[in-house]
């Protein structure tokens, strides 16, 4: 219980100065907005946003009926900003999660059990790093077919290896440390060692690396479905630019474009400023400055 | 081991990443769903005798082992293999693409290069001030934004609203200019695309040189060389700057596979007549061997310019000549 309580501390600690960090705080708040907006999105006077319209409500510019006009199919552009975010964020965070717990399991078997094993593992990892990740994902997403759980598999299949690295080099130092040592002194096992003693200090470092895979993941999302690989059954943000793009009237309308590109921008800046807070916040000394 | 040992150990491992690509590509390509021959015929009187005469001539009735086998030997040649749209070899259609991106990639290293590692370097500098915050948040800011994001606000604001630039292309369509006034048309239409790519691109140099420049800055060489009373000018140059510079020249090599990102998307927006549109056509037509074509040569490229940078840095580091 006492063990708890101190976790819980050590939470609070890092939450008040995540949210004292200028940068952490904006990222937040903004994050927040597209959050309430994906999980409410069918409260704010939304229409289908696949719903094609009459012929004479084609390329509408805003209006009181259509706040943000509509397109070259008389979709509501509104409706379909509102609903891009929750392809944006499922992206995100389902490839984030997939990406950082596949490749925390390969950096940690490959720093905690060395040799071969590592050697092995991490010449996979140097091989993927090597690379070149957008033609990879377009020649993944283009053979295996557009759809959203196809874009999440190959942004995960493309990004492990960045975690892998990271945490291999976090294990390989903390595997010498005493405390380890120690409990492997009282008998613990391999699994143990690794899943019980180590794993919980790689948690912080895990965090920071998810919100950059989140970050690379959307903006993986919306490059791929510019280019035409996105799923054309739910229309995301960057689904909206390929459709305004190929449509030819891109010019005459500025409001068609404008808000995908200004939600993908808002998105992605506030979760790299969330990252930058996160690990400027992580780092050694840094509470220790601002006073706890 | 030496600096030899080190150069065998690249190429070697250059040589091994580029057997495991050709691999990899074989086998994505396989996971295909649809018969190629089809995809290729779309038109359903092609009678199935005729499938199967083309499912012959292109060998897809032998083995896996064996198509395999055949793939390599055709690479070894040259032969990509027949794109689908342009009924022309792969590789000639790619070759012929090269020229227009290489100008590009270039002209925006270039520029994002020498932007990047001044502003960096002034940043890291002035560490704390005011104007460092300006620039590391500018540079965090620009290194967020989506360079096919970027590159539509730059076309519609530059090309359609105020119209200075052109819309597209390398060059005026029928406008036979020759000599000078062709070198001036292709930069004019170079501009858009080009700043695209080098808006990203600086933010990541500038970070990169910022962080390497603080970390110099805390060496204790440069406190010797203020305590000599040299002049700061002097050793922002000659001794923070000139060290700051190596981890610059390794992150240039890692960088290329993001630079292909960047050539892809600015490409596709500006209709740059580069290998990046086709990547682009190819993915609209499901062209799959055009492709495939392209990412080889994607990689390819990378991994050369991965080796071709270890090698430079092989040179330029002291520590691994010694350490050997």
């Amino acid at each position: 219980m006492n063990q708890f309580t101190n976790k819980l501390e050590k939470m609070k600690i890092f939450f008040k100065l995540l949210f004292s960090h200028r940068m952490g705080l904006a990222g937040f708040g903004v994050i927040s907005l597209f959050v309430f907006m994906a999980m409410f999105a069918s409260f704010l006077g939304t229409v289908d946003p696949a719903r094609t319209g009459a012929v004479e409500s084609i390329l509408q510019a805003p209006s009181s009926s259509f706040w943000f006009g509509t397109d070259d199919l008389a979709r509501d552009i509104w409706s379909q900003t509102i609903f891009g975010s929750r392809i944006s964020l499922t992206v995100g965070f389902v490839a984030a999660l997939i990406t950082v717990v596949s490749g925390t399991l390969v950096g940690l078997i490959a720093g905690f059990y060395g040799k071969i094993v590592e050697e092995v593992l991490m010449r996979i990892v140097d091989f993927f790093m090597m690379l070149p990740e957008l033609p990879l994902m377009i020649v993944l997403a283009a053979v295996l077919g557009p759809s959203m759980w196809n874009i999440i598999l190959v942004v995960s299949l493309v990004s492990w290896p960045t975690t892998a690295r990271v945490v291999r080099s976090q294990v390989l130092s903390l595997k010498e440390r005493p405390f380890v040592e120690a409990s492997r002194c009282i008998g613990a096992g391999n699994i143990r060692l690794m899943f019980g003693e180590i794993l919980p200090n790689v948690v912080p470092l895990m965090f920071a690396q998810a919100v950059i895979m989140i970050t690379e993941a959307i903006y993986a999302e919306a490059v791929l479905s510019f280019l035409g690989l996105g799923d054309p059954t739910s229309i995301s943000w960057g689904m909206m630019l390929h459709y305004a793009f190929e449509s030819g009237v891109i010019a005459r309308t500025m409001w068609w474009v404008i808000p995908p590109i200004m939600s993908i921008v808002a998105l992605i800046v506030s979760f790299s400023l969330l990252g930058t807070a996160i690990s400027d916040v992580l780092e050694p000394g840094y509470k220790e400055k601002k006073g706890f | 081991m030496g600096l030899k040992g080190f150069i065998l150990r690249k190429v070697v491992a250059a040589c091994l990443t580029i057997i495991a690509i050709v691999c990899v590509n074989f086998v994505i390509f396989r996971m295909a769903p649809g018969d190629p021959v089809r995809m290729m015929f779309r038109d359903p009187r092609v009678s199935a005798e005729k499938l199967e005469e083309m499912k012959q001539t292109f060998g897809l009735d032998k083995p896996l082992s064996g198509q395999f086998v055949a793939y390599v030997k055709g690479l070894t040649r040259g032969d990509l293999g027949q794109s689908f749209s342009h009924r022309r070899p792969v590789l000639e259609v790619i070759a012929a693409k090269i020229p227009a991106t290489l100008l590009l990639v270039v002209t925006a290293l270039v520029f994002a290069i020498l932007l990047g590692v001044a502003l960096g370097a002034l940043s890291g500098w002035k560490s704390g001030t005011k104007l460092d915050t300006f620039i590391l948040t500018a540079s965090l800011t620009m290194y967020s934004i989506p360079t096919f994001a970027l590159g539509i606000i730059l076309l519609l604001v530059f090309a359609y609203h105020i119209a200075i630039f052109p819309l597209g292309g390398m060059a005026t369509p029928a406008s036979l200019f020759e000599g000078a006034e062709l070198v001036w048309d292709v930069l004019w239409h170079l501009c858009l695309p080009a700043l695209s790519i080098v808006i990203w691109y600086i933010g990541e140099y500038v970070l990169l040189t910022r962080s390497a420049m603080i970390d110099v800055m805390g060496q204790e060489y440069i406190t010797t060389a203020y305590s000599k009373g040299l002049k700061k000018f002097r050793i922002l140059k000659n001794h923070a700057l000139r060290n700051a510079l190596l981890p610059v020249v390794t992150i240039t090599g890692v960088n290329l596979g993001f630079a292909v990102a960047g050539v892809i998307e600015a490409e596709t927006v500006f209709s740059w007549p580069g290998v990046g549109r086709l990547v682009y056509d190819a993915v609209s037509h499901r062209d799959y061997p055009l492709l495939q074509g392209v990412f080889l040569l994607f990689a390819f490229s990378v991994v050369l310019a991965n080796l071709v940078i270890d090698l430079i840095y092989g040179y330029i580091d002291p520590r691994i000549k010694v350490s050997g």
